[in-house]
């Protein structure tokens, strides 16, 4: 069924359609849609789930890891300073091993007080061992709560999945609803070998010496080194039932492009549109658009951006004192790689400003005129 | 024929903590531990936070309690708990009891939103609170329980603690919860009637449950028990009930009220107080007690 839909529906949606049984959640601009259609769908049993209606994001996430522990699928939602209140129960979550679903709508870190988009909320998560998914499409966003779900409840890893504040979360999308019997044969339903019942009483997360910890910490880095075979894995699985593959990455024009942007998110469609509209006038450019930021997708990136000779990594957060995530994690990727490509490090698009396909034009054209960067940071469209 | 006398245990025989626990000597929240788990039963969930019980209970992989136990983060004993009934309830399960176990820290101080939350919304979930008086796992620190007088680490006797101890009972009584009660372990019988009496309420049901602590009172470990009955006896930690926010019972009504000098003369971290700030301390209690008779005399 097909229907027109903003992102944050997606959302909701997507964990209507997996079957969530819990929902925690408190509203934030930009995400206050999802956890309103959420209530509704509970109320109407359109969905037959417990929504607690919490007092905060951290109660957000307490109560949902309370809820997994349970043995439930959970879902949950939230934004920016919302993720940030949360930090410390990312980490009881997949420190847990709980495969916790979250939406997180990416919105720029206060002060100022900002509502718009950047990536600096989930990208300060990047260590927390969460699964983190870049969506550019609602039906995208779709997909992938139906996707994290299989993948967190098969490594028993928690999954974010990222979407930007206002040019998706609030963007009307046609979107195909895929049938609620094909997703639950895609999805079976949520069965943990250990969870917290009288019936077989264990003690979680209790005082674990130096003797034990660094085993857990270990497993669970084990575990995410799975995550990338899988994803692909149970992407083409998704495109076997659905039409639609969810996979690591999404390139576009790569395999003969001499110059390959690398970009996430929204910023990442708008950059497919300007790569044709670049190779119209001859330029062999390429885009790269990362899906999957955690766990970084190591293989596919040699694979595919150690052909091009040049790399532009847009990147719409800022790691203060260093350069921009991704340029970092590319960079990092390429190490060691012979003939590796020149990667040029742009800043573009923080606290909302908009990123036009017209500022691709300009970021290849720069890395075109420049053998090699001069800057790690190129700033784009910044008043100075 | 002689007939044979029997005798009715009007506390539950089955054990469901074992030895082998890491607590103080003398430590009164393996008292309560004890004998909630008693009026509970097995159908027990726990979800503890940061605080003594944390460590009592024994490290990664032993555990001496017969019941699951949740591990949480220390602010979140009421919100890991409303998750941990509503994921139970949607997998089937309705009849295990979920509580919050947590001392005064994780109760009073930085477990007061997500309580409060919690309350508010009525989740089905028994919040007990084990009150020592202070942040006892991380040394002896303040908490927002810790009374009037008190030394603590962060107390020091040139600036002990100056303002009196928050009214927890009457904020938890404040949500209109169904059910608020106070307990003391050298009360057993009255502990364990009110929690049944809890277990079988709906709604979000807060025990209060003084627990005396010897290494952060500066007491002695054979003590506690004394010290949780005198606390009774002097009208300082009234046995009490609140219903629905409004209907007050008092369970135990002293015939004599004794003063609270022998109290406090067996715990030395009150050692530094004056002849004047006892007065105060004992004006306190005398003021408190008048209040709570209004609100159980009110009908």
């Amino acid at each position: 069924m097909k229907k027109v839909i903003m992102g944050n529906h997606a959302l909701s949606y997507g964990a209507m359609i997996s079957r969530s049984q819990v929902i925690a959640a408190y509203p934030i601009t930009p995400q206050t849609q999802v956890v309103e259609l959420l209530s509704e769908m509970c109320a109407s049993k359109a969905l037959d789930a417990k929504f607690i209606k919490v007092e905060s994001e951290h109660s957000a996430m307490a109560a949902s890891i309370g809820a997994a522990l349970a043995g439930a699928r959970t879902f949950t939602a939230t934004s920016s300073q919302g993720l940030a209140l949360m930090h410390e129960l990312l980490h009881w979550a997949s420190g847990g091993r709980l495969p916790v679903v979250m939406g997180n709508i990416n919105r720029a870190m206060a002060p100022g007080w900002s509502i718009w988009s950047d990536q600096n909320d989930s990208l300060s998560e990047r260590d927390t061992g969460w699964m983190q998914f870049y969506c550019a499409s609602n039906q995208e966003v779709l997909d992938t709560v139906i996707q994290a779900f299989k993948v967190s409840e098969a490594l028993l890893i928690p999954s974010m999945v990222v979407l930007d504040a206002f040019s998706l979360s609030h963007t009307y999308e046609v979107v195909d609803l895929p049938d609620q019997a094909k997703v639950d044969e895609y999805l079976p339903p949520f069965k943990p070998r250990f969870r917290l019942t009288p019936s077989e009483p264990h003690a979680f997360g209790g005082l674990t010496s130096p003797e034990h910890y660094f085993e857990f910490r270990y497993k669970l880095q084990k575990d995410m080194e799975k995550a990338p075979a899988m994803i692909e894995e149970t992407g083409r699985e998704y495109e076997k039932m659905f039409g639609r593959f969810l996979g690591l990455v999404d390139p576009r024009r790569c395999d003969d492009a001499e110059i390959l942007l690398v970009t996430s998110g929204t910023a990442g469609y708008t950059a497919h549109v300007a790569v044709e509209e670049m190779r119209q006038a001859g330029l062999k450019v390429g885009n790269l658009r990362m899906k999957v930021f955690r766990p970084f997708p190591f293989d596919k990136v040699r694979e595919i951006a150690g052909r091009a000779k040049k790399i532009a990594v847009v990147d719409r957060n800022i790691s203060y004192g260093h350069h921009g995530i991704f340029f970092q994690e590319i960079k990092s990727a390429l190490y060691g790689l012979k003939d590796a490509p020149a990667v040029f490090g742009y800043i573009a698009g923080l606290g909302g400003r908009d990123i036009t396909p017209s500022d691709f034009g300009g970021i290849v054209r720069h890395a075109l005129a420049n053998d090699r960067p001069e800057d790690n940071i190129v700033w784009i469209g910044v008043k100075r | 024929m002689k007939k044979e006398r029997t005798f009715k245990f009007t506390i539950p025989e089955e054990e469901l903590m074992n030895s082998g626990h890491l607590a103080c000597q003398g430590c009164s929240a393996t008292q309560a531990m004890r004998f909630v788990l008693k009026g509970l039963g097995r159908k027990t969930v726990l979800c503890i936070p940061a605080c003594c019980w944390a460590v009592i209970d024994g490290p990664v992989p032993y555990s001496c309690l017969e019941v699951p136990i949740f591990h949480c983060a220390f602010e979140t004993a009421a919100s890991s708990a409303s998750g941990v009934k509503a994921g139970l309830e949607m997998v089937g399960d309705t009849e295990t009891t979920v509580v919050a176990w947590a001392g005064d820290g994780g109760t009073f101080d930085i477990g007061l939103q997500a309580l409060s939350g919690a309350a508010e919304r009525n989740e089905d979930i028994i919040y007990v609170c084990y009150d020592n008086e202070a942040y006892m796992n991380t040394g002896i620190q303040r908490s927002s329980a810790t009374p009037y007088g008190a030394w603590t680490t962060t107390t020091p006797v040139k600036h002990f603690k100056r303002r009196p101890k928050k009214d927890i009972v009457a904020i938890m009584a404040a949500h209109k919860i169904p059910y608020v009660a106070t307990a003391s372990v050298a009360f057993p019988e009255d502990l364990v009637k009110k929690v049944k009496k809890a277990k079988d309420i709906k709604g979000t049901r807060f025990l209060h449950i003084f627990a005396p602590c010897p290494t952060g009172w500066k007491s002695r470990p054979d003590d506690s028990v004394k010290l949780a009955r005198m606390v009774v006896q002097n009208c300082m930690f009234p046995l009490y009930e609140v219903e629905n926010g409004e209907k007050y019972t008092l369970n135990i009504r002293p015939k004599e009220k004794k003063p609270i000098n022998d109290y406090v003369r067996l715990q030395g971290r009150f050692r530094h107080l004056n002849e004047e700030q006892l007065a105060l301390m004992q004006q306190e209690t005398d003021h408190n007690w008048e209040l709570l008779l209004k609100k159980v005399d009110a009908k």
